[in-house]
């Protein structure tokens, strides 16, 4: 492993360590709770002593081009938290983290919706914050305002829509732009059905167009499905890297080993 | 470590080998201010939903501000024995510009902590949230200004060319107030005591800087006044709207005071930049 890192490489990772500092009073008796029972981070100590929750440890894996990752794992194993990291919201204290291309982190698609602007203002305003320009924005604004079908409501304030108008608008701006890194987590394909038959068409192209995604889900059918790589977290520890259909076996064994019937 | 940025989907630093946390912490800057369509409509937006529904919007702020510079003014110049005509002027430029600072203060620890959902969710540069804040200070301050004006009418008092000095005066004032509200941030976020602490000195410090009494008050200790950095973040922007240009020592604590507070800042910035995510 040296300096020399292979262009191909979309997403790379070596030995990526994150722990999340822990400041409240009583972390002590958290300590003891969560090491002996819990299946998430480890509980350590920093250089000066602090209490701190190993969320990621030692994580190294690269995805080149075409890649599609699977992130399997127990909640609280680090899905959430590597996806974070790859989106460059956790910038890792140790370790080496390197990402190429424009990323669309799709955690929250409802980030930024502001019930009191009209629907057109908060297209603008979730464009900007995933790094449209004015520009691009306008470019794609029919395209936006074609997917969410809401015609005239568009002028409306977002507090008068129903769950579902702001869940197509804010997916219309989310999958308007080609990204380089599609980051996904698996509530974004819990929609309604009639939602989800519209929404899975430009998902999947969406998916396509993007270099690399990697989706964190529990729905291990789901993960067969759109991805080719799989990755399986332990406690912030990777313990299995590979093809998906080989890593959903052994988590499926391991989990039918933990709980038998 | 090494890491590509990206802000927003935006390239910053293409590969490179070795990214030191003072690049980090620069492109961080140079990224917010390119992204001035975001902050400004971010910051225009905290003030439309400060003040939502209402008629007067943001102009609450201004009718606060004239409230107590009439009733403030109407009293302190019987207890002082100043004519009105003299004292009110005074008041009205000192609580304009101490609103704008003590908005400031008080605001800047929710800065980051404020901003969660957003900072956990998408990469954005964390001066972006300072710039966003600092803005929509700006914006309410702008509109307490015509208060002053309408009183430079009533009274027919005109401040002549050295009002021109406001400018660079309000400008030198706005950067202070960004370093330190980039500051105040940071430490909110990482100690949540801090914005109680500063709560209670703002407090005092309304009563001990000349805003509502002038400082000739003070007489031989007026180094009471002098002494104190608030006096002089006050008077580079309130002499300017008397007709005064500010005095020397006031433009030399000034800068000297911009120059400290750049530093402080860089270097918590820079020590500390990337623990804010995990602070919050």
């Amino acid at each position: 492993m040296g300096a020399a890192v292979d262009s191909s490489e979309i997403v790379s990772l070596e030995q990526v360590r994150i722990t999340f500092p822990v400041y409240q009073a009583g972390a002590r008796s958290l300590k003891k709770r969560v090491l002996f029972h819990g299946s998430a981070g480890k509980i350590g100590r920093d250089a000066n002593d602090h209490m701190v929750i190993e969320a990621l440890r030692d994580v190294s894996f690269s995805l080149k081009a075409g890649d599609r990752l699977a992130l399997i794992g127990t909640n609280g194993a680090g899905k959430t938290t590597l996806l974070r990291a790859i989106a460059g919201i956790y910038e890792p204290l140790q370790g080496r983290l390197i990402t190429r291309g424009r990323i669309s982190p799709m955690f929250d698609i409802t980030l930024g919706i502001d019930g009191d602007l009209s629907g057109l203002d908060n297209i603008h305003l979730r464009a900007l914050l995933l790094g449209l320009s004015p520009a691009e924005i306008e470019q794609r604004m029919a395209d936006i305002v074609e997917f969410t079908e809401l015609g005239d409501y568009l002028d409306m304030p977002v507090r008068t829509y129903s769950a579902g108008m702001i869940l197509r608008l804010s997916f219309a701006v989310a999958t308007c732009f080609e990204p380089d890194i599609l980051l996904m987590d698996e509530w974004i394909l819990a929609g309604d059905a009639h939602f989800m038959s519209k929404a899975e068409v430009r998902i999947q192209s969406f998916v396509e167009r993007a270099r690399v995604m990697v989706l964190a889900s529990h729905n291990l059918e789901l993960c067969r499905r759109w991805c080719n790589v799989g990755l399986w977290l332990d406690r912030g520890s990777v313990k299995e890297f590979g093809p998906i259909d080989q890593v959903i076996e052994r988590y499926q064994q391991f989990v039918a080993g933990v709980q038998p019937h | 470590m090494e890491l590509c940025i990206i802000f927003g989907g935006i390239a910053l630093l293409e590969r490179q080998e070795r990214v030191s946390q003072l690049g980090l912490a620069v492109a961080d800057f140079a990224a917010a201010l390119r992204l001035w369509p975001l902050w400004t409509r971010l910051g225009w937006n905290d003030i439309l939903y400060r003040y939502r529904r209402s008629t007067l919007g943001p102009f609450w702020s201004t009718v606060n501000v004239a409230v107590t510079v009439i009733a403030l003014g109407l009293v302190y110049s019987e207890i002082f024995k100043l004519p009105v005509r003299q004292l009110m002027p005074f008041v009205c430029a000192g609580l304009i510009v101490w609103s704008f600072i003590s908005a400031i203060l008080l605001e800047a620890g929710g800065l980051f902590s404020g901003s969660e959902s957003y900072i956990k969710q998408v990469r954005l540069p964390y001066t972006l949230y300072v710039f966003r804040f600092v803005f929509s200070k700006i914006m309410l301050f702008l509109h307490d200004i015509p208060i002053y004006l309408v009183l430079l009418l009533y009274f027919q008092i005109w401040p002549g060319l050295a009002l021109a000095w406001a400018i660079p005066g309000f400008v030198l004032l706005s950067i202070n107030c960004t370093f330190a509200s980039l500051a105040i941030g940071m430490a909110s976020a990482r100690f949540r005591d801090i914005p109680r602490i500063i709560a209670s000195l703002t407090q005092v410090l309304f009563l001990v800087t000349p805003i509502i009494w002038m400082p000739d008050l003070l007489g031989s200790r007026h180094m009471l006044a002098a002494g104190n950095p608030f006096f002089h973040l006050i008077e580079i922007v309130r002499a300017p709207l008397l007709g005064m240009a500010p005095s020397t020592d006031t433009i030399m604590v000034m800068l000297a005071m911009t120059v400290l507070n750049m530093l402080v800042t860089a270097t918590v910035f820079l020590r500390f930049r990337a623990r804010i995510a995990y602070w919050i």
